[in-house]
């Protein structure tokens, strides 16, 4: 089955591919198979379909990988834009939020 | 007053004074030991709807689970995927029993969605595990994951609390891969000495996945967003915009009766208060059930212009149907309004949906906002004057 893709060029995700040991974690964790390993190195090779979920990032021993995560969520922009966040999962943390994992759902 | 050798949590204390008294069949001195700091063991309780039998363990009664589900499972599926109670449909963090597990079956870890921990036990018919419900405030694990609640932190914490480096033998934790964005297998291990493998994005391919030796196959790791994922979504799409819907329509019957006098009555109620309330539907239709369903098919990248497509079809049929001899001024405007309105309402529901698929980026989104969302204001804007240019001259 065919990747559904979202827009183009827009992906935060970079990797910086000297500090990789070619472990191979970050290929078992990202659902979009935005990367290969080639040479023993893991290598970015569909970019577009990156989600910027962190999960390579976050499972990378020795952090190659720097994204901007967040929810791909229109409406947790917009409770943003209008100041509403905290109480609900719909939200935007821009790291100012404390604790982070207090959330309840509401979307 | 309790003496200072008496108070609990002192590190210099003797063994057989150690106060843990959560659970009265736990012996003091049970405690989830090795692991470092000492946690209170803490099983999930026994009287829960779903539990059919209880396991007795070196830690306690752990509650057994059974793969079938029942009627009631069923029916509480069906609510949560219609909203109701869904921010509350939970089942208590802490270790459960599928079967009789024993000190070598694989270890599963979900999150304590009960919608998502009924996905888990469903797909594993005839198999024993032990099920490990992390404490996500009753959120499923991929939006759990991406909140950090679904983390290293809580698996850490509720490994801990669940004893279960006395249950099993082997130290290893199946994590669902769409939970791999909050938790850092390398810490957990640090952390606990449990090695944490990420099992299938979804729950059912994990008989082939376990039977495979804890390998998964590229597809089982690739997230697809098949037509029956997009159906089961509709609902939570369509209720949220219920209330503007039913606002709008309120508000375009009442002033659609506004004639000459100006006085109400129920003849233009009902022939321009009724065509707005249809193209209002027509747009709700577009945005929510439509796009959702057809998404793949859809011209477009950007949902917002996804959205457009059905909607101008809405607008060809309205249009069809309005534009009819003898034309008049306020006709013609009215038609020009659901031009504009119909597919800046259908486009913003449509966008919302972004926030429901596992395709989407928030940089994406940003950037699609930024574009779309001024276009969309500006297209109600200018459809809701055009409407009142049309009241306007009907009025006077």
């Amino acid at each position: 089955m065919e990747t559904l893709m979202y827009l183009d060029n827009v992906v935060t995700l970079r990797l910086d591919e000297e500090k990789c040991i070619g472990c191979g974690m970050c290929l078992e964790v990202c659902p979009r198979t935005v990367l290969s390993l080639e040479k023993g190195r893991a290598r970015i090779s569909n970019r577009d379909a990156c989600i910027e979920c962190g999960a390579c990032s976050r499972n990378c021993p020795v952090d190659a990988f720097a994204v901007g995560t967040g929810p791909g969520c229109a409406t947790a922009v917009i409770n943003s834009m209008l100041g509403r966040r905290g109480e609900c999962c719909c939200s935007l943390d821009d790291g100012d939020e404390k604790g982070g994992g207090s959330s309840s759902c509401c979307c | 007053m309790m003496k200072d050798s008496e108070k609990p949590g002192k590190s210099d204390m003797s063994e057989q004074r150690k106060p843990v008294m959560i659970f009265p069949m736990i012996q003091p001195g049970f405690t989830a030991g090795r692991m470092g700091r000492e946690v209170p063991l803490n099983l999930p309780a026994i009287t829960q709807s779903f539990v059919v039998d209880t396991l007795s363990t070196a830690v306690g009664m752990v509650p057994v689970v059974d793969s079938r589900l029942t009627r009631q499972d069923h029916v509480g599926s069906l609510k949560a995927r219609f909203g109701i109670g869904r921010m509350n449909y939970r089942v208590d963090p802490g270790l459960y029993a599928l079967g009789r597990p024993d000190e070598s079956a694989p270890v599963l870890v979900s999150a304590n969605y009960k919608l998502s921990f009924d996905c888990l036990r469903e797909a594993l018919p005839g198999r024993t595990a032990w099920i490990l419900v992390l404490d996500t405030n009753g959120i499923n694990v991929w939006c759990a994951a991406g909140k950090g609640a679904f983390g290293t932190e809580e698996v850490v914490r509720r490994l801990r609390s669940s004893g279960l480096e006395k249950l099993v033998k082997h130290r290893r934790l199946i994590l669902p891969q769409l939970g791999a964005s909050g938790v850092a297998a390398h810490e957990v291990r640090k952390q606990t000495g449990f090695a944490v493998s990420y099992g299938p994005v979804e729950a059912r391919d994990l008989p082939a996945y376990l039977d495979a030796g804890m390998k998964a196959t590229e597809a089982m790791r690739r997230k697809n967003f098949p037509f029956r994922d997009r159906l089961v979504l509709i609902p939570m799409e369509c209720l949220p915009a219920l209330k503007p819907l039913f606002l709008l329509t309120l508000f375009f019957l009442i002033a659609g009766g506004i004639v000459q006098g100006p006085r109400w009555t129920v003849e233009p109620t009902l022939n321009s208060g009724i065509f707005m309330t249809f193209a209002l539907l027509g747009a709700f239709f577009a945005g929510t059930i439509f796009t959702p369903a057809f998404l793949p098919w859809l011209p477009g990248r950007a949902f917002s212009a996804k959205g457009l497509c059905p909607a101008w079809i809405v607008v060809l049929i309205l249009l069809e149907s309005r534009l009819t001899f003898p034309l008049s001024l306020p006709r013609v405007l009215e038609s020009f309004s659901v031009l504009f309105l119909v597919p800046a309402a259908a486009s913003y529901w449509a966008m919302k949906f972004t926030g429901s698929t596992p395709i989407t980026s928030l940089s994406g989104v940003r950037k699609e906002m930024r574009r779309a969302l001024p276009l969309q204001i500006a297209g109600a804007l200018i459809g809701l004057g055009c409407w009142a240019a049309a009241k306007l001259l009907r009025v006077l």
